[in-house]
């Protein structure tokens, strides 16, 4: 079967999903969505067996092929982790939203067609072989965040937050797309295997780093890295599951697909090694400094999000160092990577639900409001206190060990000798102790707060009670895979890290076989990760006890010099600019309008006539001068000037009718008896149409217009007359092809059957011209006669707003 | 006669268009009519002004003149008189409904933004 | 517009048939002399205008009591339906068919389909015009 397919199926479904939610009012909506995801999901475990020996598969749908752009499916190791992600959580999410979005109050038909396209463009993201489609399924993830941002859509914060990641992400995806298209050009094809396959040849051309540095930006963008990460913590408006879903497990996680799957063509540049590795270990940082200061549940989840995600960037940055020695010691940050991001989608998966969970049951998410909920709530807590353990990465649960795994890495690095790490290296290990101390810290502060000591004495606006059963299952499954992985992670590495780390390093490893990580939860006394974390549990549980006495010390940073503000002033700024520009340019005059149409003429057509040397008069092939014409042609001057200068409307009218009885006389002497009939009879009517409407209208009048303005006109009058005038003569002057005149001359006869040439145009050679003219007649016809005779009675409907 | 012709054209497009850059509507339409005229006298031109005979089969004769811009000419002709006529009609409508032909008066409104 | 000119009116409705007649005999001549539907739809137009500026609008409808918005419906199908007509023959689009004949009282004659399409034009040019002349007249 064509399984590119499948990836438009979560779409397919959303057709039927306002249909079921009108018609089958009884059975909440999602349960018919559960059934995508789950389905997706047990088909694509089916791949497991072939990823596991290295192998991969392919799937085409073509699209434009003569631009080389198609869909295609491409499953190995890295895409097959994510798709099984995707669609492994989002059957959870989808369970969970169930009973978290009331079927009743919600709109719920909006909710998961969006929710179903986000998993349509997610699985194109990872599987997408191409450059081009992936592009577009990286934009459509940016488009059904946006909608499931501002699901609320009542809301301000909700819309602020919606537009706030969508004008981050789609900046960083036209970055993208630049550096896809840049290298497209560089190795001739959109197809990320051959530009793998030819990434020797692409090392070196100009472009190279620029569009490194592109696609990172989309990356990071995504990814919510330093300083792009703003956009997440305003993107929890969303509702839980969408957090737990798209803000943790899945869509934030493409930015660091992009960075796996490029690896194998970047790796080898120094400015790749240094901006993934500095940027994600910067973001780590960051992330875990500032996730203490929060009192929003979901806040501390979305900084904390943010730091993990630098965490894992920080690894693929280490994995990058293994393309430049074959010292063992750099092969672990691959597998590491891989691992930690198995690890937190589902850690933090669950600690989102349970962060919905209080919210739903407590109706607050203040965390300087709850406290003492561990007896109220024992299974959310124990779910609770399981993610965050894991997050803080203390044996025995998952985090612990990509945790320990993660400072190998950062340890090794210091030995790195290229790209002045042995100069720097040292800094990476302490940076990544100091973050690791503040997420110690912001895990103890997100469970211990909420469910120990006392309840506040404010009643909570919901009395607490546990969650219903169907919105803890979810939490529960992830949780005890938190604890599973403790316990199995060489099954796991085995099964989904490893067949991802050989697409990262495809370069290095034939089969996921050869890659040499055997994952051990203890070391020997004497590693120096175990000291490491030794040291930042008991730096960390002393800094979490002395909380109150320091975390004041976040105030200190006023509001205005946050990169928060920077964007609110980016965003206003723009905003108010361009409104501006386009009010300076737009002024809503026609004549305005019209004077930068004339003044582009003008300068495109004469610029043209003379660059190209259009500009040819061949004085032989005039016509000779006759005395009529000579006459003719200072009557119709005279009576332009009477038309221009003229005081009353009936001059006006008259010197135009004369203007036009000229126009019939040079047709009679240049040989044209049709046209000078046609225009005689015209002129006739035109005047007699223009009389009848002369009641109607108003006196000439110049309504003030400046001697300044006057001039303005007529320059630009004056440069479109030259210009007309050049243009004639110069067409007149070359005839590039021969005209068709002849054919019509030498057949007329025996083709049309007619003696008139002009006639027999019209009717016969180019009748399909005359049909639209009597249309676009009768249409003007019409049209006189609507705007008289079917006035609408505007009289007692003067708004229609009202 | 195309050097002349040419020079007429350029008088013809120039009246015009200082027409329909001010502000009365009535000079709008005026102008729009003298940019048709110009318009088919430039057709005329570029398909040049010789030939003896108009473009009607007769015997002995074989220079005539070119026809396709005279067919050409002859539908822009028709066609501006109905624009012409619908403009007219447009342009008193406008007045009668707002009380003004000035165009500067006539530019919306901030609400239509 | 209410006028009361005698001699106006006395000559127009000589002038009248002079200068329809004459405005037929363009049409048809139109295929092999100066003529054809546009020439010969503006000159009607313009003897009915002549009607309508010697009488009053109304006595000019009484006397003939045409809507000319059918007339543009009439003629556009006319025309349309020439160029459609080839389809049956199982020839391209807008092909024109012409023969000769020999008709009574008018002898050798070549009959074309172009005529018609012609046809179609002529009542289209007479009925949108006297649209636009009768209701911008009749607008008070």
């Amino acid at each position: 079967m064509e399984f590119v397919l499948l990836i438009f199926l979560p779409i397919l479904a959303a057709f039927f999903v306002p249909l079921l939610f009108k018609k089958i009012k009884g059975i909440h909506t999602g349960w018919f969505v559960l059934l995508v995801p789950i389905a997706l999901f047990i088909y694509y475990l089916g791949f497991v067996t072939t990823t596991l020996d290295g192998g991969t598969a392919v799937s085409e749908l073509r699209w434009i092929p003569s631009l080389g752009i198609s869909f295609v499916s491409y499953i190995d190791g890295l895409s097959l982790l994510f798709t099984l992600l995707i669609t492994g959580i989002g059957a959870l999410v989808v369970l969970y939203s169930i009973f978290y979005l009331d079927k009743n109050r919600e709109k719920l038909n909006n909710f998961y067609v969006y929710l179903l396209i986000f998993m349509s463009a997610m699985l194109g993201v990872v599987q997408s072989e191409n450059l081009i489609s992936l592009y577009l399924f990286w934009e459509l993830t940016s488009i059904s965040s946006f909608l499931l941002i501002g699901y609320w859509n009542t809301r301000d914060r909700s819309r602020f937050g919606a537009l706030k990641s969508m004008m981050i992400t789609v900046f960083g995806g036209f970055m993208m797309l630049g550096g896809f298209i840049l290298l497209g050009i560089m190795g001739d094809t959109y197809s990320i295997r051959e530009l793998i396959a030819g990434s020797s040849a692409l090392v070196g051309q100009d472009f190279f780093t620029l569009a490194l540095v592109l696609i990172l930006l989309g990356a990071f963008t995504k990814s919510a890295q330093f300083p792009f990460h703003i956009w997440l913590p305003d993107a929890m408006e969303a509702p839980t599951p969408v957090s737990a879903y798209l803000h943790s497990a899945t869509m934030v996680k493409a930015g660091l697909y992009l960075v796996a799957r490029f690896t194998p063509i970047f790796a080898v540049s120094e400015v790749w090694v240094w901006l993934v590795t500095g940027i994600g270990l910067l973001t780590l940082f960051w992330g875990s400094l500032f996730a203490v200061k929060q009192t929003d549940l979901k806040a501390i989840l979305a900084f904390s999000t943010v730091s993990q995600l630098g965490l894992i960037m920080s690894l693929l940055g280490a994995s990058a160092v293994a393309y430049h020695t074959d010292d063992a010691l750099f092969k672990f940050a691959a597998f590491a990577a891989i691992f930690h991001l198995i690890n937190h989608a589902v850690f933090k998966g669950s600690l989102f639900m349970v962060a919905g969970i209080i919210d739903h049951e407590t109706g607050t998410r203040d965390i300087r409001k709850l406290g003492g909920l561990m007896s109220i709530m024992p299974v959310s807590f124990t779910v609770a206190f399981i993610g965050s353990m894991s997050m803080a990465g203390l044996p025995p649960f998952g985090g612990f060990l990509s945790k320990e795994m993660f400072l190998q890495s950062m340890l090794a690095l210091q030995h790195f000798e290229l790209f002045n790490f042995a100069t720097w290296g040292i800094v990476l290990p302490v940076v990544a102790w100091v973050a690791s101390v503040f997420t110690f810290i912001y895990s103890f502060y997100f469970v211990f707060k909420t469910f120990t000591g006392k309840q506040k004495e404010k009643p909570l606006p919901h009395t607490p009670h546990e969650a219903p059963f169907g919105m803890l299952i979810s939490p529960v499954i992830l949780a005890s895979l938190v604890v599973a992985i403790f316990f199995i992670p060489n099954v796991v590495g085995k099964w989904l890290v490893k067949p991802a780390v050989v697409a990262i390093q495809p370069d290095l490893y034939t089969q996921p076989s050869d890659v040499a990580v055997h994952v051990l939860a203890w070391h020997g006394i004497r590693s120096e990760e175990l000291w490491m974390t030794i040291a930042l549990i008991i730096v960390g549980f002393i800094m979490y006890l002395t909380m109150h006495k320091w975390q004041k010390l976040y105030d200190i940073q006023p509001e205005y010099v946050s990169l928060n503000a920077l964007y609110d002033a980016v965003m206003t700024f723009s905003e108010k600019g361009m409104n501006g520009l386009s009010r300076f340019y737009m002024t809503g005059l026609i004549r305005t309008y019209l004077l930068y149409m004339f003044a582009f003429i003008i300068s495109i057509t004469t610029a043209t006539l003379f660059i190209k040397k259009a500009f040819v008069v061949d004085m032989n092939s005039f016509a000779p001068v006759s005395v009529y014409g000579m006459m003719i042609a200072i009557i119709l001057v005279i009576a332009v000037g009477m038309v221009i200068f003229a005081k009353t409307r009936l001059s006006a009218i008259i010197a135009l009718g004369a203007v036009g009885y000229s126009v019939a006389l040079f047709f009679v002497i240049f040989k044209a008896p049709d046209l000078a009939l046609t225009q005689l009879v015209i002129e006739t009517v035109s005047v007699a149409l223009f009389l009848l409407a002369f009641k109607h209208l108003p006196a000439l009048s110049n309504h003030g217009e400046t001697k300044r303005t006057k001039l303005v006109n007529a320059i630009i009058a004056a440069g479109v007359g030259i210009t007309v005038a050049l243009v004639a003569l110069s067409a007149h002057s070359q005839k590039l092809i021969p005209s068709i005149s002849q054919y019509y001359k030498d057949t007329v006869a025996t083709e049309a059957g007619g003696g008139n040439i002009v006639n027999v145009i019209l009717v016969d050679y180019r009748g399909f011209d005359t049909l639209f003219e009597i249309a676009v007649l009768s249409i003007a016809g019409m049209g006189v006669l609507a705007m008289i005779k079917l006035r609408l009675s505007r009289k007692e409907n003067t708004d229609e707003n009202k | 006669m195309e050097l002349i012709m040419a020079i007429v054209i350029g008088i013809l497009f120039m009246a015009a268009v200082y027409l329909i850059l001010s502000r009365s509507i009535l000079k709008i339409i005026i102008g729009t009519g003298l940019l048709s005229h110009g318009a088919h006298l430039l057709i005329l031109t570029m398909g040049g002004l010789g030939g003896i005979a108009p473009p009607v089969l007769a015997d002995g004769v074989t220079d005539y003149a070119d026809p396709l811009p005279q067919a050409l000419i002859l539908t822009a002709i028709v066609i501006s008189f109905g624009v012409t006529a619908f403009i007219l009609v447009l342009a008193y409508r406008t007045y009668a409904e707002h009380k003004t032909d000035n165009m500067n008066l006539m530019r919306g409104n901030d609400e239509h933004d | 517009m209410k006028t009361n000119d005698v001699i106006l009116q006395t000559t127009t409705k000589v002038v009248f048939f002079i200068i329809f007649l004459f405005s037929i005999h363009i049409f048809f001549a139109g295929h092999f002399a100066p003529g054809g539907g546009f020439v010969g739809g503006l000159l009607t137009t313009g003897a009915l205008l002549l009607l309508l500026l010697a009488f009053d609008l109304k006595t000019v409808q009484k006397a003939l009591p045409f809507n000319f918005i059918i007339v543009i419906g009439i003629g556009l199908l006319l025309s349309l339906g020439t160029a459609a007509g080839s389809i049956f023959f199982n020839v391209p689009f807008f092909t024109h068919a012409f023969d000769h004949f020999t008709l009574p009282l008018f002898g050798e004659t070549e009959l074309h389909t172009a005529m018609i399409f012609d046809a179609g034009v002529y009542l289209v040019v007479v009925g949108s015009a006297l649209t636009m002349i009768q209701t911008i007249g009749g607008d008070a």
